[in-house]
């Protein structure tokens, strides 16, 4: 850096490099969890009589690793990259962000020990005990300087709306995390959350449903704004659904979480506005995929020979399939049937296996080349292989439990007209689910060999090539104009 | 709900669905400097934006969901303590204990409201009920042999008991083999039909205060000579000296108490476990067994037909 022409600035392509590695190894790392869980569900010995490797605890671990391991990588990696490009910048500090990189690894590794050994606060997606939340909220306050202080000193005009994106998730992520891990502790791996009863409930799905709409949410439209119009060499679709679908998206998601809290303690009205803000949600949430498939008009092409292209298309239309099916299931005559069946599960991996990972995924194999001095990854052939792999799977699982959900919510219902008793043993509904089991376990079988694939691939480019050196050339005043919102 | 919360809530969701209705109209109009369909004038890293109006069949989509946001909330309960104008709730708002859920109920139903788990309720009772007092009138020996009586009592059994003595109402480790003609408090249909009814607490004491190791291995041989086991002749006549403590429940035979639901210790049958280590851990740290009462939760009718067919299960 330091013997770099003072007119020229380098990009921090380091952390970018790391975090897109890391992201692969804890997407095999998780995945794998999920098909070993999944294979519990059907062989229950597969836990070896051990209490580290029983479903109760290496769920919540598969959970974390994906969301927070992979996904979150993911994240902070393009966010990083893409943040620079299209500010014309470096990152605030590198220091900074190489403590984002090494505390958020540091984190995940916690969590891969302690959730074995059965430390948790048992708040869903958020069970991390407390000394470790404290070092999630200090990684993140670094990501926020990081992330807003390369804004500040950016060299365009208006802030283009992928970063608007990736600014509203790492905003709201860290009042969510310090507002729901509030907790008395008792000791160095205990704690007791702050709030009690309903209120607790309706904190902690507050947070949940927010992780799911601005980490796995807002965060990777910020990705898909960047890599669909770069891959697919076309403008963006409409910059004022871009403003539109942004303000209305992460306003109303705020209002969502109560539908996690149908039928519950949690009070009728809370219940309804839930509902109400949801179902709206429905239709911000299609303007980001109406605006990256739209991208596309005039280069539909290209789809035959680019894979990387399909994977993110695809993402995009699994992103409309469950921001659809969510808003659905959200409305309480349909969480009557839906709630506490396979059909969530189903539902949260056609967003988490086939929006998420997808468009991370076509991210990366668009970014890996250009950051290790390639113009291609190593076989094009295997990123086709890839999203067959991937494709193949995401709709073994997802079928398999739609059917699977729907069946155990009929059957839990079915009542004998004779007599009023329900017509099935919960046992029973157990007992036919195992079929379906076997179909998503497959179908975990199918992803995990493709992010294995991903894995070689990877490999293969990174040791043909070096590390990118990019800088960029700038005036000797920078011109700085006035911000403008955008 | 203070009327202050009710009308925070009530001003903060209209003001923010105002809010959106404001955004949308304001993306309607091109409020930019650029011709519709012309490409915007800032460029970042390459991407450049069209600016295309929004797609008019999701604008129309757009003012449906409110349209509809609108009605909803004029309808249910939504906005702070507004009841809606159906008059609907899910269940009683705000009770705190069965009392106050069961006056709540009352007054609701006079005052016609529609309590939607309450209506669910009562329609079963009035289904259902006659049905089950039915039943109720004829003894549990009659009824076990009743074959429907018998299916009606099993799938209340699946659904409530087997979650403890199993599908297939054979207990397990603490939890009663109920298809066996070993009973902890007896097996006649009124003893059996009184366990549902009010539950029960077994209670074994801890002896590891007032024994030592020694006197514990010798009483656990003894224990188990009395169903015939093979253990150390010499250790067991030690132990049955100390048994005289045991014997205030378990009797001077070890055949047990049904008043005191101290278990026969002369049968082989176990409910904790059988092996030497079994039997100390318990005299150690004594064991702790739980029934639950249920006649609050299934109601008598519905319990005198669990009892029939348990009643049942061991008469073949």
């Amino acid at each position: 850096m330091s013997h770099t022409n003072p007119q020229q600035i380098e990009y921090n392509l380091k952390v970018v490099r790391q975090f897109a590695v890391m992201t692969v190894i804890w997407g095999i790392i998780g995945m794998s969890l999920g098909v070993f869980i999944a294979a519990q569900l059907i062989w229950p010995e597969l836990n070896f009589d051990t209490p580290w490797l029983t479903y109760s605890r290496l769920r919540p671990l598969h959970t974390n690793a994906v969301i927070f391991a992979f996904g979150t990588s993911a994240l902070m990696g393009t966010s990083f990259y893409i943040v620079q490009k299209t500010c014309k910048t470096a990152l605030f500090s590198n220091k900074l962000a190489s403590f984002v990189f090494w505390s958020w690894q540091t984190v995940i590794v916690l969590a891969v020990i302690t959730l074995p050994l059965g430390l948790t606060s048992t708040k869903e997606y958020a069970e991390l005990e407390w000394p470790i939340d404290i070092l999630i909220a200090l990684s993140w306050v670094a990501y926020i300087i990081v992330f807003f202080g390369t804004l500040v000193k950016r060299r365009t005009s208006h802030i283009y709306v992928a970063n608007w994106f990736y600014g509203g998730f790492i905003v709201t992520i860290a009042v969510l995390h310090i507002v729901n891990s509030m907790a008395v502790p008792v000791s160095l791996t205990k704690s007791y959350s702050l709030y009690s009863g309903a209120v607790d409930a309706m904190v902690q799905w507050w947070y949940g449903h927010n992780a799911v709409g601005f980490l796995l949410t807002a965060g990777f439209l910020g990705m898909m704004y960047y890599f669909v119009p770069k891959q697919a060499e076309r403008p963006v679709y409409s910059y004022r659904l871009s403003v539109v679908h942004f303000w209305a998206l992460i306003s109303l998601y705020i209002w969502a979480g109560p539908h996690h809290l149908h039928y519950t303690a949690l009070p009728d009205w809370a219940q309804s506005l839930g509902m109400v803000m949801s179902v709206i949600l429905f239709v911000p949430s299609w303007g980001g995929m109406i605006n990256g498939i739209m991208t596309l008009s005039g280069a539909w092409h290209k789809l035959k020979t680019d894979p990387i292209l399909r994977f993110l298309i695809v993402s995009l239309s699994f992103y409309g399939m469950s921001t659809f099916e969510g808003p659905m299931m959200a409305i309480k005559s349909v969480n009557a049937l839906s709630h506490y069946t396979d059909w969530t599960v189903g539902h949260v991996h056609s967003g988490a296996l086939g929006w998420v990972a997808m468009i991370t995924i076509g991210s990366l194999y668009y970014l890996i080349p250009r950051l290790w001095s390639q113009t291609q990854m190593h076989s094009v052939k295997w990123i086709n292989v890839h999203f067959w792999l991937h494709t193949i799977g995401v709709v073994l699982y997802i079928v398999a439990l739609w059917i699977s959900g729907v069946m155990q919510g009929l059957m839990w219902r079915a009542v004998n007209a004779a007599d009023g008793t329900l017509t099935y043993s919960f046992v029973e509904s157990v007992e036919a689910s195992y079929p379906f089991w076997f179909i998503r376990f497959v179908g975990g079988l199918f992803i995990v060999a493709g992010m294995i694939l991903m894995a070689v691939n990877c490999y293969r480019t990174i040791r043909a090539g070096s590390p990118t050196v990019e800088t960029l050339d700038v005036e000797p005043a920078p011109a700085h104009t006035a911000p403008q919102s955008a | 709900m203070s009327s202050f919360w009710s009308a925070w809530i009530i001003v903060l969701t209209l003001a923010f669905l105002v809010g959106i209705i404001w955004l949308l109209r304001w993306n309607m109009s091109n409020y930019t400097h650029i011709k519709e369909g012309e490409l915007m004038d800032h460029e970042f890293d390459g991407i450049v934006e069209i600016n295309n109006p929004l797609p008019r069949w999701w604008m129309i989509l757009f003012w449906i969901t409110i349209v509809w946001g609108f009605v909803y909330l004029a309808l249910y309960p939504g906005l702070g303590n507004f009841a809606g104008l159906l008059g609907w709730t899910s269940s009683n708002q705000e009770v705190l204990s069965l009392e106050e859920s069961r006056a709540a109920t009352k007054a609701n139903r006079e005052a016609g409201l529609i309590v939607q788990y309450d209506r669910e309720v009562d329609y079963a009772d009035e289904t259902y009920g006659p049905i089950f007092a039915a039943l109720s009138a004829r003894p549990i020996e009659e009824l076990a042999q009743d074959e429907e009586a018998t299916e009606i009592g099993q799938r209340l059994f699946l659904q409530n008991c087997a979650q403890c003595h199993g599908s297939n109402a054979m207990g397990g480790k603490g939890f009663p083999n109920l298809t066996d003609d070993d009973w902890l408090y007896g097996g006649s249909p009124d003893a059996i039909k009184h366990s549902l009814i009010a539950g029960r607490r077994g209670a074994m004491p801890a002896y590891a205060g007032q024994f030592s190791d020694k006197q514990i291995t010798e009483l656990a041989n003894y224990v188990l000579s009395l169903s015939g086991r093979k253990v150390d002749p010499e250790l067991a006549a030690a132990g049955k000296a100390n048994f005289v403590i045991c014997s205030a429940c378990h009797g001077q035979d070890g055949k047990g108490n049904y008043a005191l639901g101290a278990p026969n210790l002369t049968d082989n049958i176990w409910l904790y476990g059988n092996s030497q280590e079994t039997i100390e851990e318990t005299l150690r740290h004594g064991r702790n067994g739980v029934m639950p009462a249920w006649k609050d939760i299934l109601g008598e009718d519905k319990i005198h037909v669990i009892s029939a067919y348990v009643y049942g299960l061991s008469q073949d």
